[in-house]
């Protein structure tokens, strides 16, 4: 017996009501991010005791910039659907869940969009 | 709803898992670990982004982040945000090997657990020994 209905059945969502694209859209940022924290790590330790006239040439090239850019959307991105999970695991309530749902959201956006902001205005100066 | 007829039986059968009491294998440390550094770079965001507001900023912006991230807590820190990188970048690249359907036999998943465990303590020194050692700083 199954108690899917037909709509339920051909939208193929499952009880998640997305479907597998959260698992997808997991896999795709943290195959991204493997060159891109490569790149970081690289700039990290190249920036590592410089001065901030330093930083900011090197943020102000257009490549740098573009590339630091992607770093922050696709880390936050990979970072809002990891931290998803572990509300989803642990916890239960219907309420909680909605809030820290809303405030993981929230935060996230707040966070990519201040690392972007700083990038512009870097280029800018 | 009805008594459970058999709600004696069910108070004495073992529970499982009892996570408290369990010998932890290496995977389960490294699973838990993985989700652990993934939180931890989740605030390593906002200190990256207070890092780039600083370098927007001008010097005062720039001194003011590195008068925090300069003291011994913030090296702290720093370090554990450099582990949690390694660390959670290798079992990645682990837990899409395994998306693949590679590294599931016991012995297999349990020495990768270890490599993983030790590669990513080895770079996260490594990372704070070349900038020590004064290899870092290149992009001058």
């Amino acid at each position: 017996m199954n108690s899917q209905t037909p709509l339920h059945k051909v939208e193929g969502m499952g009880p998640s009501h997305s479907g597998t694209g959260h698992f997808w859209h997991e896999r795709v940022t943290s195959v991204a991010l493997i060159p891109l924290s490569l790149w970081f790590l690289y700039v990290m330790l190249g920036l590592a005791g410089t001065s901030e006239v330093t930083a900011l040439q090197f943020l102000a090239h257009p490549l740098n910039a573009l590339l630091m850019g992607a770093f922050v959307v696709f880390s936050l991105w990979h970072a809002y659907l990891g931290l998803q999970v572990v509300i989803d695991d642990y916890i239960h309530t219907v309420g909680t869940k909605i809030i820290l749902m809303l405030l993981i959201r929230f935060s996230v956006i707040a966070v990519a969009a201040t690392c972007l902001f700083a990038i512009v205005r870097i280029a800018a100066l | 709803m009805a008594e459970n007829p058999q709600r004696q039986a069910a108070a004495t059968r073992p529970l499982s898992p009892h996570l408290t009491i369990y010998r932890w294998p290496v995977t389960m440390l490294t699973s838990i670990t993985h989700r652990a550094t993934g939180m931890g770079l989740s605030f390593g965001a906002v200190v990256l982004a207070w890092w780039l507001v600083s370098i927007s900023n001008g010097p005062e912006g720039w001194q003011s982040f590195h008068a925090i991230m300069d003291t011994p807590l913030g090296l702290l820190v720093l370090f554990g945000f450099a582990w949690s990188l390694v660390f959670h970048f290798l079992n990645g690249v682990r837990h899409l090997a395994w998306d693949l359907g590679y590294g599931f036999p016991k012995q297999v998943a349990e020495r990768n657990s270890v490599i993983i465990l030790a590669l990513s303590l080895l770079g996260a020194l490594a990372i704070f020994a070349l900038v020590w050692t004064g290899y870092g700083g290149y992009l001058r």
